[in-house]
């Protein structure tokens, strides 16, 4: 049994002390976004100033933020990352979920070797075909090219093992009295049962996009040209050319390059959480 | 029954169809490669190069011999050292303490999250930035704590541990997420059995109940993070390039460095051959030992 009145200034204290733990933590995992924020609007006399003041004498955002836009290829780098990133996704959705309906739901030749290449495909890193998929990029003198900096993820093993396991929950009855009433499978995939793996689409959605928008190995071996940067190149680069040191303007190409992810968080905090950790859950 | 046929073979080519384009992009983008790795591997092949040679195991045993890939290896498995004890056990304490709170739960859940879903490279310039030793508010804090002044990412000694630090803040929360799914999952009945049992005070729950429970998300934290910390590479990129005097050069960026800054195609395919191996072999255990384990709902 428990004694109930004995535990409670155990409690409180255990309270108290967890908050201070986790508040301490908060302040440290907070602290580049509070700097880069507070950075981002600081006038370039005080980044450089002898006095140590976190807080701004003036709002300096407007400059920060504008040459950040305005003397860089930042701009162009979102735009780059929003084309990959829409073009990865969509080749992806429409590729994995009827050959993720089809491994789920049809028995077909070749279905158990299929499922075996998928569940060897979860353990490979793009590091492993980079070398001969740049060295055929180059051969086809594609290397610079939006289709470079997609093409080797139109392949989501993941995604097919994702969808795959949402589409065996779909009823075997509903599909059954589809095909009575006359629906092909070509309609019964993208009428019935892709809306019913909404969920599971959506955090998918999420992982493909975060994961595209941050990457920077595969982009850094095929892009050459600032033309072709995406965000973390244009970042990169950003940060190279400003040699003199205008930290303002490049917190403010930070907070840029991040803010999509951040306020995407914010705002679907489930679908993120779940998108980010479902590659946990595989 | 007389519908079995149809149907099978309706199954059969709606099937076949469907897996196509997918099944053309394993070959394309998975098979394909992999096989060609293998066999650039055996061979001195360079980018643009003409002639190529057979060199049976050469690269393999350069590699094994070549001073700056033991070092990458050494520099390697010191980061993972680093990061895996405090990401997984950091990630299982701060999940104890958010899963006992209520009203602020959310709030911290945010807050440990963010780094996870931020982009890292332009987090990275902002660590760079704030580590600056005249221009960053480390220093003055280090000061006024007593310690000298010290340049965490141009010291051979710190800087290797400094990344790993930048490694442990970023996955600290993507743990934490996952060990709050699996303390989610524990039944309710199971704390109040030992509660009956005499288990009344937090660590003794904890050591009957919640530790074993979570034995499962434990192992497949510490899978999925060795392989994170394993193919650390955006803040070497952004913040060292592997310096100062190699202290920071790890796997993945020698692989980089020799495939595409130096185009010795048949050693890198060798490191990339022996990297697959690695994780792989991390793959097995996850699915050997670790999933049977698993049960998800």
């Amino acid at each position: 049994m428990r004694e109930s009145g004995g535990v409670r200034p155990g409690r409180v204290l255990g309270g108290i002390a967890a908050h201070a733990v986790l508040a301490t933590g908060a302040v440290v995992m907070l602290a580049p976004f509070a700097w880069m924020l507070l950075t981002s609007i600081r006038p370039p006399e005080e980044v450089f100033g002898a006095v140590f003041d976190p807080i701004p004498s003036r709002f300096a955002g407007l400059e920060n933020y504008g040459q950040a836009l305005g003397a860089s290829n930042l701009p162009r780098a979102m735009l780059n990352g929003v084309i990959v990133c829409c073009g990865i996704l969509a080749v992806q959705l429409l590729t994995a979920i009827p050959a993720a309906y089809a491994l789920a739901r049809l028995r077909f030749r070749g279905r158990e070797p299929l499922f075996g290449l998928v569940l060897f495909g979860l353990c490979i890193p793009i590091q492993v075909p980079a070398l001969p998929l740049y060295i055929a990029l180059a051969d086809l003198r594609l290397l610079d090219t939006y289709f470079a900096l997609m093409m080797p993820f139109f392949l989501t093993v993941f995604g097919l093992f994702l969808f795959r396991q949402s589409f065996r929950t779909y009823p075997e009855e509903i599909l059954q009295a589809a095909r009575l009433d006359g629906m092909s499978e070509f309609e019964i995939v993208w009428r019935l049962a892709t809306p019913a793996a909404l969920p599971a689409i959506a955090a998918f959605s999420v992982f493909s996009v975060v994961a595209h928008w941050n990457d920077l190995y595969w982009p850094l071996i095929v892009v050459t040209s600032s033309e072709r940067a995406t965000p973390a190149l244009g970042i990169l680069a950003f940060r190279d050319a400003e040699t003199g040191g205008n930290y303002g303007a490049l917190m403010a190409a930070a907070a840029l390059i991040t803010g999509p992810m951040i306020a995407g968080f914010l705002l679907a905090r489930r679908a993120f959480v779940r998108g980010i950790t479902m590659t946990g859950v595989r | 029954m007389s519908a079995h046929s149809p149907q099978a073979r309706m199954e059969a080519r709606w099937g076949a169809m469907f897996a196509a384009p997918a099944l053309l992009l394993i070959l394309t983008i998975l098979l394909a490669p992999v096989a060609v790795l293998i066999a650039l591997s055996v061979t001195d092949y360079r980018l643009g190069a003409i002639a190529v040679r057979l060199v049976g195991l050469d690269n393999y045993a350069a590699m094994l011999a070549d001073p700056v890939f033991q070092r990458s290896l050494r520099n390697t498995l010191l980061y993972v050292a680093f990061v895996l004890p405090a990401a997984v056990f950091g990630g299982l304490g701060i999940a104890l303490l958010v899963h006992a709170r209520i009203r602020t739960r959310t709030v911290y859940e945010v807050i440990y999250f963010l780094p996870v879903t931020s982009t890292l490279v332009a987090m990275a310039t902002v660590w760079q930035f704030m580590l600056h030793p005249a221009l960053g508010p480390v220093t003055p804090l280090a000061l006024s704590l007593g310690f000298g002044r010290i340049d965490l990412l141009n010291d051979p000694d710190l800087a290797l541990a400094t990344l790993a630090l930048i490694g442990i803040w970023q996955l600290i929360g993507f743990n934490m997420v996952l060990f709050l799914a699996g303390l989610s999952a524990i039944p309710r009945e199971l704390y109040e059995a030992a509660a009956l049992d005499g288990a009344r005070y937090g660590a003794d729950r904890f050591l009957r109940v919640t530790w074993p429970m979570l034995g499962p998300t434990t192992m497949f934290v510490t899978v999925t993070s060795t392989v994170t910390a394993f193919k650390v590479f955006d803040t070497v990129v952004v913040l060292t390039r592997g310096g100062p005097l190699g202290s920071t050069e790890t796997l993945l960026y020698i692989l980089y460095l020799e495939g595409f800054q130096y185009f010795r195609m048949g050693y890198a395919a060798a490191m990339t051959v022996v990297l697959l191996v690695f994780l792989a072999g991390l793959s097995i255990l996850q699915a050997r030992v670790i999933e049977p384990r698993v049960h998800y709902a």
